[in-house]
């Protein structure tokens, strides 16, 4: 990982005065300093993770940073994503990550890569840099960095969230365990909640992401003992840091001696899941109802059951009138209180929850049972608008 | 006792609980026991051919069952058993 002395690049007297921070560590120094700039760094996301990342890595004088995200800042972004702002809502989140990165730093190269990362491109949107960080939201897009990581021996610098709960590794590197290692295969589908469902405290990426960004940092300077082989588990609440030792697996499906992939896959057949979804939840046609329709009927008096499966504390938010509350985790266990007889109408936030609530009571033998498309959130949208969205 | 550590998307299917105190000689009574407390938890840790899921990992105190005799590893009454969820984080709509 780190470069020679005599083919590092010089900085110049502007670059020594802005570093002197750095210079004055002596595990860093000038030797340091120079190393950063001949690093090339891979930022795959530029949101909660990616913020920090790209904020730390510009800062500190990464040479040469690529950013990939096809994504454009929204407002929902706010919250925890602090590289952007609100005069960018709507733009890039590439273009504004890298007006802000170049900023804070114009002595740095920023690359912009502004479609999603898929089996087609990652080879050649990977091969400049020396290292990738996984800054992404989904099981495919991190199963395809993982691979990508083995497959190029480029180390993959892990981190990932959920509600207060933060996670991060440095794999393949050292000799080190790969990320399959240890998650040989995602959850189904529906299993694990998202983090949109169950929601993140905004500093938590913060947390997370500048651990990523310092593991990075001391990957490049060859200074202390990185992750690799250790995964830290961070709990916010409990303020608590914890380690767990990680090995390499044997059998692992890609970095073991008998690999069985040995060039990227499907990633969203693997998961069985989507990369990129930000489509409303729907159970398909046949077992949709649309806001308006369900508006309509609810105005012709029909008797139908609302069935929010939804947690308590987002009915504080919106709630549609009449709507009895059965969250996504008790549908199963709570069955005996629906009737097959009736009609029933299940919704949560987007669609999601109450497509899997359906499947759930389909197969059970519920036939009179539709799922609300797109959710309250749609609801909010087309039918009643002075209800919020969240 | 033995303490399973219990991490934030599994709680809504073990009553809301971060650490579940359970009486068992190895990993298997442990998580057996705890499925009987909270039947909810079954589907996420066991197959319908009742195998542990793949995506689960255990570890006992700081090292992976796998590595040790998996579900057959002997607990003492201080250890800690903690489930590492498989967690991807981001912002996609639900």
């Amino acid at each position: 990982m780190t470069k020679e002395q005599d083919t590092l690049p010089d900085l110049s007297n502007e670059e020594i005065h802005r570093y002197s921070r750095h210079l004055l560590i002596p595990d860093v120094g000038l030797e340091g300093q120079k190393k950063l700039k001949a690093a090339s760094v891979l930022v795959v996301g530029t949101g909660g993770l990616g913020s920090p990342v790209l904020l730390y890595l510009a800062a500190a004088g990464v040479g040469r940073i690529g950013i990939v995200d096809y994504d454009t800042v929204d407002f929902t972004n706010l919250q925890r994503q602090v590289i952007h702002g609100e005069s960018r809502l709507g733009d890039l989140k590439t273009d504004s990550a890298r007006d802000r990165m170049l900023d804070i730093n114009p002595e740095i190269q920023v690359d912009v890569y502004s479609d999603p990362l898929t089996s087609e491109n990652a080879f050649e949107v990977a091969e400049p840099y020396d290292m990738i960080i996984d800054g992404t939201d989904n099981f495919p897009t991190r199963y395809l960095i993982n691979d990508l990581s083995v497959l190029t021996g480029k180390p993959n610098v892990y981190g990932s969230i959920f509600r207060f709960d933060g996670q991060a590794s440095v794999f393949n590197a050292d000799g080190g365990p790969c990320y399959r290692c240890i998650f040989p295969e995602p959850p189904p589908p529906g299993l694990v909640p998202s983090c949109a469902e169950g929601g993140v405290l905004g500093v938590l990426p913060g947390t997370i992401g500048s651990i990523q960004a310092t593991e990075a940092l001391k990957l490049i300077l060859g200074i202390g003992e990185n992750l690799s082989g250790k995964l830290l588990l961070y709990d916010a609440l409990d303020a608590s840091f914890e380690f767990v030792n990680l090995e390499k697996n044997p059998d692992c499906k890609v970095c073991s001696d008998h690999p069985e992939i040995t060039e990227l896959i499907d990633y969203e057949e693997f998961c069985g899941m989507p990369a990129h979804d930000h489509e409303e939840g729907t159970a398909g046609e046949k077992w949709d109802i649309t806001a308006s329709q369900l508006e309509e009927k609810l105005k012709n008096g029909e008797d139908i059951r609302l069935i929010d499966v939804r947690e308590p504390h987002e009915q504080e938010i919106s709630n549609i009138e009449g709507s009895e509350l059965i969250p996504m985790g008790e549908v199963a266990s709570r069955m005996s209180e629906l009737d097959t007889a009736d009609e029933i109408v299940l919704y949560c936030k987007s669609g999601t929850r109450s497509t899997r609530a359906l499947e759930i009571l389909a197969s059970a033998g519920f036939r009179k049972v539709k799922n609300l498309k797109g959710g309250i959130n749609a609801w909010a949208r087309d039918v009643k608008e002075d209800m919020p969205i969240y | 006792m033995t303490t399973l550590k219990i991490p934030t998307p599994l709680r809504p299917y073990a009553d809301g609980k971060s650490n579940i105190k359970v009486q068992g000689q190895n990993v298997d009574e442990v998580l057996q026991k705890t499925i009987q407390e909270h039947p909810n938890l079954r589907k996420h840790l066991y197959d319908d051919s009742g195998e542990l899921r793949p995506f689960v990992n255990l570890f006992l105190n700081e090292d992976n069952i796998r590595q040790l005799q998996g579900v057959e590893t002997k607990l003492d009454e201080e250890d800690i058993l903690k489930i590492i969820p498989s967690i991807a984080g981001g912002q996609a709509a639900i």
